[in-house]
C-alpha cells in the first residue's frame, strides 16, 4: 500500500488529481447546459425538464454526491498545490516579466477557482435551496434573476467560468500526457471553443428567463 | 551591426555569502560596447568596482558560448534576458538601448539557495539526475550500426530533449518555481530510445520524487519554462513525462 501513498502524493498525481475532476466538471457543465437550454421552449418545457430530471431518483443523488467528492478532491487538491507553489519561491522577484507562456485564465486559475467556489455557494442557496414548496423551478429561478444585483453577479461569473474553463481544459490533457501533435492542437482549439459556449451559453440563460417571464 | 557605446543603469542583486537577505544595489555601466556579451559588460562593471573598492559582482559563468549551463540571471524579469532561445552569455548589449535601467536578479526558488550576488546553488538538480537520470546498461564496444531500431524522428525528439543543458532557467520562469522542464527533459531524452527503456519506471518516479523532495513548486501548465528555455525544450517533454510516470506509477512493478 506504501507505493499508492507514495505515487498519488506526487507533484505529477495532484496535477492529474485536478485534471481529472476538472474534466468531470466540464462534462458537468455540459449536460447542466444542455438542460438549461429548455427555457428556450418556454416555461412548460422547462419545468417538464425538471420533473424528468427528479424522476431520475437516486442516479441524481448518485451524481450529487459524485459532484460533492470531485469538488473536494478539486478544491482541496488547489489549495495544497496553491500553498506549496507560494512556498516554492520564497524571495520574490523585483521585477517580473511575462516570457510569453502565460495567459490571463492561466495566471488567475486560484483566484478565478476561488471566485466560483463563492458563486456555487450562492447559487445553490438561491435556487437548489430555495423554497420550492409553492412556486415552481422557472417561477423561482426568474424571481432571482429578477434581481439585477444577482443578475450582474451571475453573468460576471460565468465569464469567470469560462477564463477558468479556457485554461483548464486543454491543461487537464496535458496533465495526463495527452499530448499529441495531430490531437493537441484540436484539444486546444475545442478547449477555447467550448470556454465560449460555456460564458455565452450560460450567460444567455438569465436574459431567456426575463424575457419569457 | 555597427559598434556603438552605451550608458546603463543597473539595479543588481547584492548579497553577502552566508547571509540569508541582501538588496538590490544601483550601479552605472559606462562605455559598455554594444559588441560586448552580458557578461563581459558585468566584467567591465566589476573591473570599475574593483578600482572604486568595492567588492565586484559574484555571478555564474563558465564556457560563454551557450552550452555549458552554468550562467543565468534573471534580466529585467527574464532568465536569461528577452531574447528567445539563448543563454545569458549569448545576449549581446546591442539588444539595450542607451539609458535603459537593467534589473539584474538570481534564479529564484526555494530549491535554489543563492550562495553569493548573483549565484545560486543548483545541485538539487543533481540530486534528480542521481535519482535516475543515467543508464546502468554495461556500454562495452561500440554496437553495430542500426542494431536499435530507431526512427529519425524519434532520435529528433530525443536529442532535442537532451539539448537541455540544465541551466534552471525553467525554474526561475515559471511562477511556481517548478522544475518540471528540466525533470521532463531528462527523463524524456532516456525514455524515448531502446536502451533507456528498461529502467524508464523507475527513473520516472525516482527523478519525480527527488525533485518535489528538493523543494519545488507544482507545474501549472503555465508555459513560462518554455518561452524562457535557451534551448527551447518543448513542454510536450513534460507532457511525456506526466504519462511516464502515470504507467510508472499505476501499472509498472517498480515501487
Amino acid at each position: 500500500m506504501n507505493w499508492l501513498v507514495r505515487t498519488f502524493s506526487c507533484s505529477i498525481a495532484k496535477k492529474q488529481f485536478m485534471a481529472v475532476t476538472g474534466l468531470a466538471f466540464c462534462l458537468f457543465l455540459t449536460t447542466h447546459l444542455i438542460g438549461n437550454l429548455f427555457v428556450y421552449g418556454g416555461k412548460d418545457a422547462f419545468n417538464a425538464y425538471v420533473e424528468h430530471l427528479h424522476a431520475l431518483g437516486v442516479l441524481i443523488h448518485i451524481a450529487e454526491a459524485g459532484l460533492i467528492i470531485f469538488a473536494l478532491i478539486h478544491i482541496g487538491t488547489a489549495l495544497i498545490l496553491y500553498f506549496q507553489n507560494l512556498a516554492a519561491r520564497p524571495v520574490k522577484y523585483k521585477k517580473k516579466s511575462n516570457a510569453g507562456g502565460r495567459t490571463l485564465a492561466s495566471a488567475t486559475m486560484p483566484y478565478t477557482g476561488l471566485f466560483i467556489l463563492v458563486f456555487i455557494v450562492v447559487h445553490l442557496v438561491s435556487m437548489k435551496f430555495a423554497d420550492h414548496s409553492t412556486l415552481t423551478t422557472f417561477d423561482v429561478t426568474a424571481g432571482v434573476f429578477a434581481k439585477p444585483a444577482y443578475l450582474a453577479f451571475y453573468i460576471v461569473s460565468m465569464v469567470v467560468v469560462a477564463f477558468h474553463v479556457n485554461h483548464g481544459f486543454w491543461s487537464a490533457f496535458q496533465s495526463f500526457g495527452a499530448s499529441h501533435p495531430k490531437y493537441m492542437p484540436i484539444v486546444r482549439g475545442f478547449g477555447i471553443l467550448f470556454s465560449v459556449i460555456v460564458g455565452a451559453g450560460f450567460g444567455l440563460i438569465p436574459i431567456a428567463f426575463n424575457m419569457i417571464s | 551591426m555597427e559598434e556603438k557605446f552605451i550608458n546603463l543603469t543597473l539595479k543588481v542583486w547584492r548579497q553577502k555569502q552566508g547571509e540569508k537577505k541582501g538588496k538590490i544595489e544601483t550601479y552605472q555601466a559606462k562605455n559598455i560596447s554594444t559588441d560586448a556579451s552580458f557578461l563581459e559588460m558585468l566584467d567591465i562593471v566589476n573591473d570599475d568596482l574593483t578600482i572604486k573598492g568595492i567588492e565586484p559582482i559574484a555571478f555564474d559563468h563558465d564556457c560563454r558560448e551557450g552550452i555549458c549551463g552554468m550562467c543565468g540571471q534573471v534580466v529585467n524579469g527574464y532568465a536569461h534576458g528577452e531574447e528567445k532561445g539563448t543563454t545569458l552569455c549569448q545576449l549581446h548589449m546591442r539588444r539595450f538601448k542607451d539609458g535603459d535601467t537593467v534589473f539584474i536578479e538570481p534564479f529564484r526558488a526555494k530549491a535554489f539557495k543563492v550562495v553569493k550576488d548573483l549565484v545560486v546553488d543548483r545541485s538539487a538538480f543533481d540530486k534528480i539526475i542521481q535519482a535516475g537520470g543515467y543508464i546502468t546498461a554495461k556500454a562495452g564496444g561500440a554496437p553495430d550500426a542500426n542494431i536499435f531500431p530507431v526512427t529519425y524522428e524519434t532520435c529528433e525528439l530525443a536529442m532535442n530533449a537532451a539539448e537541455c543543458i540544465g541551466c534552471g532557467a525553467c525554474v526561475a520562469a515559471c511562477p511556481n518555481a517548478s522544475a518540471m522542464l528540466f525533470v521532463s527533459a531528462k527523463i524524456s531524452h532516456l525514455a524515448l530510445l531502446p536502451q533507456g527503456r528498461p529502467e524508464a519506471a523507475k527513473r520516472a518516479l525516482g527523478m519525480v520524487r527527488a525533485m518535489d523532495a528538493c523543494g519545488f513548486g507544482n507545474c501549472s501548465n503555465e508555459r513560462e519554462c518554455e518561452a524562457s528555455c535557451p534551448k527551447n525544450i518543448s513542454i510536450t517533454n513534460i507532457a511525456r513525462m506526466n504519462r511516464e510516470f502515470l504507467s510508472a506509477g499505476v501499472c509498472s512493478t517498480a515501487m
